[in-house]
């Protein structure tokens, strides 16, 4: 696609789509996109309003399907039909609102909809085992240095960083192999968008491929190895963090280089 | 970050033992807004400490005896309110199902001469059918809870009047009908039974600290769990001698205690408690988390109409009769106050079964003690009124205080 092939990358992608388009009526959102993250890799979705960056992410989270491409999963070919078969595959989401239940601790946030369960009754009947899970998270946290002032309060009393920081173990701690992030620190002050930027260096650590969109490209300059731009639904620009300035990438997002997605950097 | 860490650290490593670990946990728990049972406890004492200075009869063993006995059904309606409120949702209906169910028995027992067994079986799965249907309505055509539970209020109300007949009223005969409220266990018995209870509960207090430890977590000391333990003996066996020193512990305590316990188990214990939480906190959330929401939710209106059956059938043992005032008056209102004065909250996520017990003997005390006193009922809505506000307005007041950190 450009001329900055390739990555850390070895091997084949964790993740590829090739050829993605989708249609809202007469609305082209994405119009013949490829896009590839490997393992142990992140990668930056870039690209202005409506360029169609959360589109791509929704395709990939089994939210909508594409009218036309292809997508491989671990070199296989998958058919994203739903977001219970993109996380059944290990594609987490962690979705801008979090998707955490304010009333409950950060176990039982970690473990939501996956408590781990034994006897004496059956079904949804089964006992909580409440000790593996404090033990599995109490681990899991640890090892990405989530600093927590306790992992039984509610999650409610914790910072908008530690909240994100929960949201992101939980795929950890469902062995997901992709994680998507949209706009991780929107929302976040300085000290908490360090927290999390730290967080998405160690997924890249476990060799976890990591998406991340963001509009600050302060902050994707300190996370990602590579940034893809998006413009008017098409992939307009690849680079290497390494080896490219916010100017050249500010440039493709705008339109300030050619759209022939030839641009040299 | 590093100080807090430093401390989770530390707590886990030498966990701070008895005395100063409650005063930790407490202080914790004041300062998260997280009362607890303690406001509703302390509300219950003055209750009771007022009506026993007014008058001296209140706190006899007779007394609280016939307490109990005229909590029963409200007991047992507001456990289903607490489930319902957990979720999230509302159920209007609880009141006149409460009545249709025990329509349905006076009906099978007393008209058509049926089995007691076939009778009570009937009541239930009406009782059952009901929350299916209403359930159904709810989550499969999204008609908000309130409003399908209030048309169950008026429907079943008018179905309450047609099985009723022209009489209004049905007598009950059965001798085993008439028992549950009005029988009580012997003293061996109900020594039996609690000591069964308390010695399952001693157990599973050790098995849970043997699981802690086993996972490498921090485990509170066998003495605390003594402690613990000892003050639980202390006010069951306190509750069966004072029991006792009248006709004994009533059948309708042990029904009372029996739900409560199983789904206090249910509730606090097992998955499907755990959903209930999640769907209240942040519904959403559940949803993408892969939880049936929709299943639950009706499973929920099927749990909380069937204790209204089973309220229906105490209701028409303690009367001995059905007529069309049964589950009718402030029956509701009062269930859904006695679990919100419990601790319950409203909207959703927040809530113990217990709250529906202390709720309750709240509401029962104040009826009960201002009929020691000779006031009529209309002074008995207004203290109950008073009690809720209050009882909101503490819980209200702690959270902004904590939120206000
Ligand atoms: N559900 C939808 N129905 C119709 N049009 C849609 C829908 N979702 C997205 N679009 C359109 O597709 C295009 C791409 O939208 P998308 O949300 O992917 O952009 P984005 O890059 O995420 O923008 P932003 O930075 O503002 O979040 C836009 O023109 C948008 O209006
Ligand atoms: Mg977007």
């Amino acid at each position: 696609m450009t001329m900055t092939q390739q990555p850390n990358p070895q091997g084949q992608p964790q993740l590829a789509l090739t050829g993605i388009s989708k249609h809202f009526g007469s609305v082209v959102a994405l119009d013949n996109v490829d896009f590839e993250v490997y393992p142990g890799e992140v990668v930056a979705l870039v690209g202005d309003n409506g360029a169609g960056k959360s589109t791509l992410i929704k395709i990939i989270a089994g939210v909508y399907q594409p009218n036309a491409g292809m997508i491989t999963f671990d070199g296989r070919a998958v058919h994203l039909s739903s977001p219970q078969a993109a996380s059944a595959l290990g594609i987490a989401t962690v979705y801008q609102d979090l998707a955490l239940c304010d009333n409950l601790d950060v176990v039982a946030n970690l473990f939501l909809g996956r408590e781990r369960a034994s006897a004496p009754l059956a079904g949804p009947l089964r006992q909580l085992s409440e000790e593996a899970m404090e033990r599995q998270a109490i681990d899991v946290l640890h090892s990405l240095s989530v600093n927590l002032p306790s992992v039984h309060r509610p999650v409610a009393e914790l910072s908008g960083g530690q909240r994100q920081s929960i949201a992101v173990s939980r795929a950890v701690l469902w062995g997901s192999k992709v994680v998507l992030l949209d706009e991780p620190t929107a929302a976040l002050g300085v000290e908490q968008t360090a927290l999390v930027q730290q967080l998405i260096v160690r997924l890249r650590e476990r060799g976890l491929g990591v998406v991340i969109i963001s509009h600050n490209l302060a902050d994707v300059f300190k996370v990602a190895d590579r940034i893809i731009v998006l413009r008017l639904g098409r992939r307009v620009g690849t680079f290497q963090r390494r080896a490219t300035t916010p100017e050249e990438v500010v440039a493709a997002i705008t339109g300030g280089v050619s759209l022939a997605g030839e641009e040299v950097h | 970050m590093a100080t807090t860490e430093a401390q989770t650290r530390a707590a886990q490593a030498a966990p701070p033992t008895g005395w100063r670990k409650l005063q930790l946990a407490l202080r914790q728990q004041m300062a998260r807004g997280e009362l607890g049972p303690w406001p509703v406890l302390a509300g219950l004492a003055i209750i009771w400490a007022i009506f026993q200075t007014q008058n001296a009869h209140f706190l006899t063993a007779r007394n609280l005896s016939n307490l109990i006995l005229q909590i029963g059904v409200l007991g047992v309606l507001a456990i289903g309110v607490v489930l319902v409120l957990l979720i999230g949702e509302i159920d209007l209906s609880l009141g006149a199902v409460t009545g249709v169910c025990a329509g349905v028995l006076g009906v099978t027992l007393t008209l058509h001469h049926w089995n007691i067994w076939a009778a009570l079986l009937a009541t239930i799965i009406v009782g059952a059918a009901i929350g299916v249907l209403q359930g159904v309505l709810i989550v499969g055509i999204g008609v908000p809870s309130f409003l399908v539970t209030l048309a169950g209020l008026l429907a079943w109300g008018g179905v309450q009047i047609i099985l009723l007949g022209d009489a209004g009223e049905l007598i009950i005969y059965d001798s085993s009908v008439r028992a549950i409220s009005s029988a009580y266990f012997t003293p061996l018995q109900s020594g039996v039974l609690a000591g069964l209870v308390l010695a399952g509960y001693g157990w599973t207090l050790l098995r849970q600290r043997a699981r802690r430890q086993q996972a490498g977590l921090s485990a509170p000391t066998v003495g605390t769990l003594v402690l613990r333990w000892a003050a639980v003996v202390v006010i069951v066996a306190a509750s069966v001698a004072l029991m006792d020193a009248y006709f004994g512990v009533p059948y309708i305590l042990a029904v009372l205690v029996a739900l409560a316990l199983a789904l206090t188990w249910v509730t606090s214990r097992s998955v499907y408690g755990r959903h209930l939480y999640a769907i209240g906190g942040n519904k959403e959330a559940a949803r993408r988390a892969g939880i049936k929401v929709g299943l639950i939710t009706v499973s929920v209106f099927v749990i909380a109409s069937t204790l209204a059956a089973v309220g229906g059938i105490l209701a028409a043992s303690r009367e001995f009769a059905v007529s069309i005032g049964t589950g009718g008056g402030t029956l509701l209102l009062d269930a859904i106050a006695a679990a919100v004065i419990g601790g319950t909250s409203l909207f959703g996520g927040r809530g113990q079964i217990y709250n529906a017990l202390l709720g309750a003997l709240v509401i029962g005390s104040v009826e009960n003690g201002l009929d020691l006193l000779g006031q009529p009922s209309s002074v008995k809505d207004i203290a109950t009124g008073v009690i809720l506000v209050a009882a909101v307005s503490i819980d209200a007041i702690s959270r902004r205080r904590s939120q206000a950190r």
